[in-house]
């Protein structure tokens, strides 16, 4: 089942997408409902349009333990605006039908535990989600989710961190699918001046017990840290820097930030990781 | 008169349920389908260290004696049981007995736990401890660990509550802590809980989390429990040998539940005793404006575990209102959720009007000022009294046959300034009376 629902994965082949033209993909991260549901899908649009392979909606939560200043901000702002969470479904179907990009959910457990992990797996499917990334769900807990995302050929995106022993980090690897999300550094996310040298020995460690494709997440806001990722990761993943361009200069700001960040995608060599 | 409670099913049914085995020291991570780690992974490694630190250091001769030590020579343990025979009256003419908790060094049970856990961060090499607090009492209680061990504390707190609780702000920085005001979110225990979990990720190397509940991600309630079930133990054997037998009923309140956890967990095995723990009720059921977790939420996710939870339709957690700021919490410990769900202690609301009626009738008939908390469980007694009262005169007993152990979880003189707003016993032109006025329209 889980070798068959890998030749299906959305994610996977966005990222292999890139590598084969020699780049590391880009990850775009928007929160739905920020601000408001109509902007999320123009700047959805605008992210894939720039150079983003992948674009990942955050579904507004009222305890986001991950989330730094930036983003808390722009997701209470959405709750308050009532933003209400079948609404991620409508950004998704808005985003998935008008481009190419895999678009994936991130979102807190429990708004799926109360809606029922089955049924949002299969209304995300009906959206034409690829999958979800779970910042605070471990493959400990996951049984349910594993059976919806095979049921209906979700990905299923878990984290890795610096501090995760090697047995985590394989049951983490195995457990997942589409993509594995490397934590850059013990910390929340927020834009940082430099991606810590822990990011690079994260996805060494993720690619060693056999994670195909790596991605890496938190701190990074430019296109000179995208370019140092790119150089040993399958992704790079831009959160805050996004939400910060939509709150200040909206969708048209999304859009340059998206095609300046994409500059330092290819790598430098030209070669891919596995030529390296 | 309340209808009569959903659990405690009748003897028969617990003692069927005992048969299959112990409802004490129940290890974790599972209470029922409770419980767990619903947590960001940057943090399992950190929760591991702990698990095993605790595993090993309950196990250690030398751990349970500093525990002990500490709890005798630091705290004051054990704390008294008295009996409150005037207060007894007013709840059927049951005989009700305090367990004294408010009599610890701190003025609550809450110091058996800091203790505990500051004394695990020393094992574990941390050098620093956060907790999160709401009017203060936990702060207080890890401010205070924290200084006689020689760790440096950061304490998260809201920023409303600061403001209200400025007193308690001073007691935490005069015991050398630093305390964060928090401004994200709803500004309250739950967002101050959410800033201390953010803290711990970024400084998990130095850092431990010294959670101030039964609740969070394994093993943090199976390991508070272990640090407060010296209170049940102690109320067990005391009323052995004060009376030399077994409370019919012990009362609890719950707000994360670890005072309650602490002393039901003497009487769990018990068949014959009933257990009661009382949510806060706010302003009532029907506003919406409580936190009774267990008797209207919904199973869900939060803070790492799978418990009881104020939510709505999308999961999004609800702020809970109460006059106690310490029951003040829209979720509950995952060993309560299951012991509601078995059916072995039942779970009622007590309205801050029922509360604070018994938080006046406690001081007035026993010269005992206790912590609105506590006032819930004292409410909760006088029901339950009253209950007990009515089945024996159905069957020709008598109420004064019947013993009730209240678990007093907090002394009240923290509490001094709402009591005195609620009961308008303030000059209106009085400095205090101006911050209570504040308070009211919080």
């Amino acid at each position: 089942m889980a070798s068959k629902a890998q030749t299906i994965s959305r994610s996977a082949a966005a990222i292999d997408k890139a590598r084969a033209e020699g780049r590391a993909a880009l990850i775009g991260y928007l929160p739905a409902g920020y601000p408001s549901v109509e902007e999320t899908i123009a700047a959805g649009i605008a992210l894939a349009e720039n150079g983003a392979d992948l674009i990942e909606i955050g579904i507004p939560y009222s305890d986001p333990v991950m989330d730094g200043q930036v983003i808390q901000a722009a997701t209470t702002e959405a709750l308050a605006k009532g933003f209400s969470v079948r609404q991620v479904f409508d950004v998704v179907a808005g985003i998935t039908s008008k481009t190419d990009a895999a678009v994936l959910v991130m979102t807190y457990w429990n708004p799926v535990v109360r809606m029922g992990v089955d049924e949002f797996s299969r209304r995300l499917s009906e959206a034409g989600g690829a999958g979800l990334i779970t910042p605070d769900l471990i493959p400990d807990e996951a049984a349910e989710w594993m059976e919806a995302s095979d049921k209906y050929g979700l990905d299923r995106v878990f984290l890795v961190a610096p501090s995760s022993t090697t047995e985590r980090m394989q049951r983490t690897v195995d457990a997942s699918r589409g993509f594995v999300y490397a934590v850059s550094i013990m910390g929340v996310t927020g834009a940082r001046t430099s991606v810590s040298t822990a990011a690079k020995d994260v996805v060494a460690a993720a690619h060693a017990v056999g994670a195909e494709r790596v991605c890496v997440g938190l701190g990074v806001c430019n296109a000179g840290q995208v370019r140092e990722i790119a150089a040993y990761a399958e992704g790079v993943i831009v959160g805050t820097a996004l939400v910060a361009a939509i709150r200040d200069g909206g969708v048209e700001a999304v859009a340059a930030l998206t095609k300046d960040l994409s500059t330092g995608l290819t790598r430098e060599t030209g070669l891919t990781r596995e030529e390296a | 008169m309340a209808d009569a409670p959903s659990g405690n099913a009748d003897n028969k049914a617990v003692e069927a349920f005992l048969q299959g085995g112990s409802l004490k020291h129940a290890p974790g991570p599972y209470f029922g389908s409770f419980g767990g780690r619903w947590m960001p992974e940057s943090l399992i490694a950190a929760v591991d260290e702990l698990e095993e630190t605790f595993d090993k250091a309950k196990d250690d001769p030398e751990f349970r004696a500093q525990v002990a030590d500490l709890n005798k020579n630091y705290s004051g343990r054990p704390s008294l049981l008295t009996e409150a025979k005037r207060f007894s009256t007013h709840a059927g003419g049951v005989r009700i007995f305090l367990k004294r908790e408010d009599l610890n060094h701190t003025g609550s049970h809450k110091i058996n736990n800091v203790l505990g856990q500051a004394l695990l961060a020393k094992r574990m090499g941390k050098t620093r401890v956060i907790a999160e607090t709401g009017a203060g009492q936990h702060g207080v209680a890890s401010a205070t660990a924290a200084a006689l061990m020689g760790l440096e504390c950061v304490v998260y707190m809201g920023a409303e509550d600061c403001r209200r609780q400025a007193l308690n702000v001073a007691r935490m920085e005069l015991l050398g802590a630093t305390v964060i005001p928090v401004t994200s979110g709803s500004q309250t225990l739950k967002d101050a809980i959410n800033d201390a979990l953010r803290d711990w990720v970024a400084n998990v190397d130095n850092t431990h989390y010294l959670l101030g509940t039964a609740a969070g991600a394994h093993p943090f309630p199976a390991m508070v429990r272990y640090f407060h079930e010296v209170i049940g133990e102690e109320a067990r054997a005391q009323i052995l040998d004060q009376e030399g037998r077994l409370p019919d009923a012990v009362c609890a309140c719950i707000g994360g539940g670890s005072n309650a956890i602490g002393i039901f967990h003497g009487f769990l095995d018990d068949p014959s005793v009933k257990i009661y723990g009382f949510e806060a009720g706010g302003d009532g059921m029907e506003t919406g404006r409580h936190a009774a977790t267990i008797t209207l939420g919904k199973p869900g996710v939060l803070h790492g575990a799978r418990s009881y939870l104020m939510q709505d339709d999308d999961g999004q957690t609800i702020e809970s209102h109460s006059i106690s700021a310490g029951l003040d919490y829209p979720g509950v410990g995952p060993e309560h959720s299951y012991l509601s769900d078995i059916g072995r202690v039942s779970y009622e609301p007590i309205t801050d009007r029922e509360a604070m009626e018994a938080f006046r009738l406690l001081c007035r008939t026993e010269g005992i000022i206790p912590a609105i908390e506590s006032a819930h469980a004292l409410a909760g007694a006088i029901k339950v009294g009253q209950r007990m009262a009515e089945e024996a005169a159905a069957i020709g007993g008598a109420a004064q046959d019947k013993i009730v152990i209240v678990n007093l979880s907090g002394r009240g003189d923290k509490d001094v300034a709402t009591a005195a707003e609620w009961f308008d016993l303030l000059d209106k032109d009085s400095a205090e009376a101006e911050i209570g006025k504040e308070g009211e329209q919080l």
